[in-house]
């Protein structure tokens, strides 16, 4: 028998035994469409992911505070190894290469008023002119300041657009004056809706120089300690190619200017790449444990193949000794059952693709979740369902193919 | 020349004391074109000796001869070989495949054949010429369960000439028909007979062995006596008269 005479027989059977032939292959169905939606649902997570990610700005150096080196004893005023400070981002603009800009971000929580409406717990972000760029920001209205601004410590404040939208309605912004704390600001542009990044909601938050902030929002009782100190400054790098030059450069001058050795910096400097990284390797993790999952499943299924597979071979023993007696050798009876078993898989795995691809549609439809279709899970999940049907079925159509012809042909 | 020749053949099942020799040195020799039957009450080895002589079972001891072929210690694979060749099985409950039409019964015996490799269409057309000789052309599409008794027998006759055996071996072909079907199949049996077929028919029924050329007898394992029943043309038209009387 050639593989073409054992497909129509496998077909024969298949389709003369519909019911039953349709919950065999259920467990193939189901463990194929759980591979599809869940690497779906994975690799949507993971491009979702990115997409923040390279949302918050690229080729972004963050430098921050390190206060588990540094500690609450380094808060001295004045003092080095004190962590980082304002001037540090001047220093860096002026005396590193490759820097296209530097940003410093200073946040602070205040009541903000205007007419006669009052919120509480807003966020003021005090930054610096570069902001826009580096946050990859665009404005709708009006202007951001600028850096000379900044240095004179100009009231003036830029709105995001939600925040914008629960003060001043459908009125125009720009020119009016807002309240923060007891310090009057002047609004002078307004943020395009920006969504949420990484967590943080860039839309209700007010924006202002770091300045005003030092000066206004920073509580009395810790400027003293404060100061000018700043959590992180952002440095926007020209290009990926000079990303390892650049936080050389940034690492060592900010060594010197702080009088530490960077083994005991009171600083530390990630990048996006880290960032990306960290979150690849969770991603990494949750996909392996939906395979995992998945990958029990196809088992399953092949255990509900082998289950019937064994029952038709006791139902057609009688069919068996007649085909042994009219001359099929052993292995025209094993490739027989395989073959069955291939093939209930195999059509188990085109009913379980269709099921997953619109399974995963339908999820990213009506839950708020991103699932992506891709086309090597449909491969994978498929050449899994071929290497299922021929593991478990063999065992059924080996035994098949072992049977004594004359008890076989006894057999009612 | 010989198609069949067993010398000495025994089959033992179990082992040690609780062994009992089913078949006790049996030797016969059927010639080309001879019609056999084989008679015996039940456990005088006649079932044993189909086995054997079908090429479903080997023999515990002894030689058998097929066609000048020892297949006595052959593999399961090759006995598997030699059964689709050279031998046409007709059973007492024509054991046709049920969910296959008459046409696809004649045809599997073709489908396991490795030495002659045929396209669909010459299958189908060498399994219709088949049916036609048994006087089924006008049924190689209906289903076994669509047919009679004696109708699913002749597919079975029809399956079992479709490889062009060396002998066709009958267990009980009439057992479970009517008389009158039975007949039938006597008469397409004889047919085949004088057209040159070697034919062994094991049966318990005397009056059907009477219709062969020899009947041997066995009992408890062994030849007990071989009987001449007449000419293959004398038993041919014993089966003529009984048609006119009956």
């Amino acid at each position: 028998m050639n593989l073409r005479e054992f497909i129509s027989l496998a077909w024969e059977s298949i389709s003369g035994n519909k019911l039953r032939s349709l919950l065999t292959m259920l467990g193939i169905i189901i463990g194929v469409a759980s591979v599809i939606i869940m690497i779906g649902i994975s690799a949507g997570t993971e491009a979702a992911i990115e997409a923040q990610i390279t949302g918050l700005g690229s080729n972004l150096v963050y430098i921050n505070q390190n206060f588990s080196r540094g500690g609450p004893s380094a808060f001295q005023p004045g003092g080095g190894g004190g962590g980082l400070v304002y001037d540090d981002a001047f220093a860096i603009a002026d005396n590193v290469r490759g820097v296209e800009a530097v940003v410093v971000e200073q946040p602070s929580s205040e009541t903000v008023k205007a007419g006669n409406v009052n919120l509480e717990s807003v966020t003021i972000l005090g930054s610096t002119a570069d902001f826009p760029s580096v946050r990859d920001m665009e404005l709708d209205q009006g202007r951001y300041f600028t850096q000379q601004e900044v240095d004179r410590k100009q009231k003036v404040a830029v709105l995001g657009s939600g925040l914008a939208q629960e003060l001043f309605g459908d009125e125009n912004p720009i020119g009016q004056t807002v309240t923060v704390d007891t310090t009057k600001l002047t609004v002078i542009g307004t943020f395009e809706e920006r969504g949420l990044v990484s967590g943080i909601d860039f839309d209700s938050q007010l924006y202002t120089p770091i300045t005003v902030v030092f000066q206004k929002f920073t509580p009395a009782r810790f400027a003293r300690f404060l100061g000018d100190r700043v959590r992180q400054i952002i440095v926007e790098v020209e290009s990926p190619e000079v990303l390892e030059g650049t936080i050389e450069q940034i690492n060592l001058l900010l060594a010197r200017l702080h009088d530490v050795t960077l083994d005991a910096a009171d600083f530390s400097v990630t990048t996006q790449q880290d960032i990306i990284q960290t979150q690849e390797a969770t991603t990494q993790a949750f996909r392996s444990l939906l395979a995992w999952v998945a990958g029990v499943s196809l088992i399953v299924g092949g255990i509900g193949i082998m289950n019937i597979m064994l029952v038709s071979v006791t139902e057609r023993t009688r069919e068996i000794g007649i085909r042994q007696s009219i001359g099929a050798a052993p292995n025209d009876i094993r490739g027989q059952f395989l073959t069955e078993a291939v093939v209930l898989s195999l059509i188990g795995g085109v009913l379980g693709v269709v099921v997953g691809v619109g399974g995963s549609m339908i999820f990213g439809a009506v839950s708020d979740m991103q699932t992506v279709v891709v086309s090597s899970s449909i491969i994978l999940a498929f050449t899994s369902a071929a290497a299922v049907g021929i593991f478990f079925g063999f065992y059924p159509a080996n035994r098949a193919s072992q049977l004594d012809p004359i008890e076989a042909l006894r057999h009612e | 020349m010989a198609v069949i020749e067993a010398m000495d053949i025994a089959r033992v099942y179990g082992k040690g004391d609780i062994s009992v020799r089913a078949l006790d040195g049996v030797s016969l020799t059927i010639e080309r074109g001879e019609f056999v039957a084989v008679m015996g009450p039940s456990g005088s080895g006649k079932s044993t000796l189909m086995n054997i002589l079908g090429c479903l079972d080997r023999p515990t001891e002894g030689r058998y001869i097929l066609e000048n072929l020892d297949v006595s210690e052959m593999s399961r694979a090759e006995l598997a070989k030699i059964r689709n060749e050279r031998i046409g099985f007709i059973f007492q409950s024509y054991n046709l495949l049920v969910k296959a039409t008459a046409l696809k019964n004649v045809m599997a015996p073709l489908l396991y054949a490795r030495n002659i490799k045929r396209s669909k269409a010459e299958m189908e057309a060498k399994a219709q010429e088949v049916l036609a000789a048994v006087g089924l052309e006008d049924r190689v599409e209906h289903m076994p369960t669509e047919l009679s008794g004696g109708q699913q027998q002749r597919v079975a006759v029809a399956r079992a000439l479709v490889n062009d055996p060396a002998f066709v071996l009958a267990d009980e072909p009439t057992g479970n028909l009517d008389s009158r079907s039975g007949e039938e199949i006597m008469a397409l049996l004889h047919t085949l007979h004088e057209s040159g077929r070697t034919i062994v028919m094991v049966t318990h029924d005397s009056s059907i062995a009477t219709h062969t050329e020899r009947t041997i007898h066995l009992l408890d394992g062994k030849v007990e006596k071989i009987v001449q029943n007449g000419s293959a043309h004398e038993q041919a038209r014993k089966i003529e008269v009984q048609h006119e009387s009956a």
